[in-house]
């Protein structure tokens, strides 16, 4: 089945009785060329370009529970690549110039809005260290504007211009970036995967890798043992947990990062807005919530839920930057498990285990990261070499020295 | 989450900051032969367990002692927590 306006207007007009299912819930074959563990955005993306830019077939996607079911329906929807490292920026903009192709590639309406995202500025020096963003970003191609205050109170006239404590002086916008529908995203990915000929499967959660001589043959899964060639593990939030059935001990923390959607307004928020003294990024979805979040609680959790003091200190920045907000009634909020990484940028990488891959340590930037982290794991798991805007995030650059530490905080995972 | 801190009784969460896995309190001999490579792990690797996990919280807004909290990752139950010295003392006894 095939989208387009045409089908729309032919379903609407014979009662909608021709939609099928967007992919099949095949029965696990006995084996596969390559087995991807994790039915996330990441996974999902793997295996849709192993299938259409690698010309790989035989592949399955494993998920131990509903397609979707972890981070990829828990985040913020935000899209970007406003990053300064060279380590990170180009895999960033490639990541936007997927996003910018994605609904043509897969298809599917992921809903890609480029409204635009704008960091604010409340001291000169931070004037200047975004200066210098905006320059490192436009080295990689992607879009910056340092904006005067002036211009910004032109586009976002509600926020609190003359805070006592901290004032707003201007921000850095990055024009191309945005939102996109975080659950069409996955969806699109999947029924692309499928489409291609990548088998699904839900309700198959992994319970061991069968590891001989140094080399994986296959996994042990709650479905029955399941053989592969290649595995690659993107499972971010459960990785130190999967990887240890390997053996692997991991430079991550399981973190939990709270987030909040309000009930629906009118169109309030034009883009992305982030707090530049406190830890506060919204956006308003397409139904008209306000989504917004801030720091992760800051312990070690699995438990898809946060305490009250992250949620009392997110909405205390909401309401310093833009007070009109305290008027809206919070609607719901939640929680997703976050690989934290000891320098807060990810890992995309082999392992000393021959055919055995791994994609994790997304700390809370995984989803804007979908479509070049899917790509560049690809490119991984089909050619053993790493994409080039990949090369930077190997599994050996902490012991090695050549950290990508984008916050400067250090070897501490629950600072970034 | 209450922490129920051995001198002082229950106190809020909230008055402390975390640091990480308890085992950061054994530090490794850096005039060991394989010294780099242990403090690599000691810096970067963690078990990070779903389920029982011993860790340091500093007690910042109250009495500044560190302690060694035992709190499930899965459910945020909070089993028990001791001074760090103390574990950090009895850690030394028993390597002797």
């Amino acid at each position: 089945m095939k989208f387009s306006g045409f089908k729309v207007i032919k379903e609407a007009l014979t009662g909608h009785k021709g939609w099928t299912p967007l992919w099949r819930d095949p029965e696990p074959q006995s084996d596969y060329d390559i087995v991807i563990v994790g039915g996330g955005g990441h996974g999902l993306a793997t295996a849709f370009y192993l299938a259409k830019s690698f010309g790989q077939a035989r592949i399955a996607v494993l998920e131990k529970g509903w397609l979707g079911s972890g981070n990829i329906g828990r985040n913020t929807t935000i899209i970007r690549s406003n990053y300064l490292l060279p380590g990170n920026e180009p895999f960033y903009e490639f990541s936007m110039k997927l996003w910018e192709n994605l609904e043509q590639e897969t298809n599917f309406n992921s809903m890609v809005s480029q409204r635009g995202i704008i960091n604010l500025i409340h001291t000169d020096a931070q004037r200047d260290a975004y200066r210098r963003r905006g320059n490192a970003m436009r080295f990689a191609g992607a879009d910056s504007v340092l904006l005067s205050r002036e211009e910004l109170r032109e586009k976002v006239p509600f926020l609190n211009y003359d805070n006592a404590r901290f004032p707003i002086k201007g921000g850095l916008m990055q024009p191309r970036a945005g939102t996109a529908r975080h659950d069409g995203v996955a969806w699109g990915y999947a029924r692309g995967a499928d489409m291609r000929g990548v088998d699904i499967i839900q309700n198959c959660e992994v319970t061991g890798f069968k590891i001989e001589r140094g080399k994986v043959l296959g996994v042990e899964t709650s479905r029955g043992f399941i053989g592969a060639k290649k595995v690659g593990v993107a499972v971010a939030g459960s990785s130190s947990r999967v990887m240890s059935m390997a053996g692997m001990r991991l430079p991550i923390e399981s973190h939990v990062l709270q987030a909040f959607v309000s009930e629906g307004l009118k169109p309030t928020i034009p883009g992305v807005i982030t707090f530049g003294a406190g830890h506060f990024y919204i956006s308003q979805s397409d139904k008209g919530g306000l989504v917004f979040g801030g720091d992760i609680d800051g312990y070690n959790s699995y438990a898809q839920r946060g305490n009250l003091p992250v949620i009392e200190d997110v909405l205390e920045g909401g309401m310093a930057l833009m007070p009109m907000i305290g008027r809206a009634r919070l609607l719901r909020g939640w929680g997703g498990v976050m690989d934290m990484s000891m320098d807060g940028s990810p890992i995309i990488d082999r392992t000393d285990i021959e055919g055995l891959y791994f994609n994790g340590g997304w700390c809370y930037g995984g989803f804007k990261a979908t479509p070049a982290s899917g790509y560049a794991f690809a490119h991984l798991l089909a050619t053993d070499r790493p994409h080039d805007t990949a090369k930077a995030y190997r599994l050996d650059r902490f012991a090695k020295g050549y950290v990508i530490d984008e916050r400067g905080a250090g070897a501490q995972p629950n600072l970034h | 989450m209450l922490i129920p801190h051995p001198l002082l009784g229950l106190r809020d969460a909230q008055e402390f900051t975390y640091l990480g896995d308890a085992n950061l309190i054994n530090r490794p001999d850096p005039n060991a032969p394989n010294a780099e490579a242990m403090f690599c792990d000691y810096v970067f690797l963690r078990d990070n367990p779903a389920g029982v996990h011993r860790e340091l919280w500093y007690h910042e807004q109250g009495d500044r002692s560190w302690l060694v909290v035992t709190r499930n990752t899965v459910t945020h139950e909070i089993l028990g927590a001791e001074l760090a010295s103390d574990v950090a003392l009895a850690h030394r006894e028993g390597s002797k």
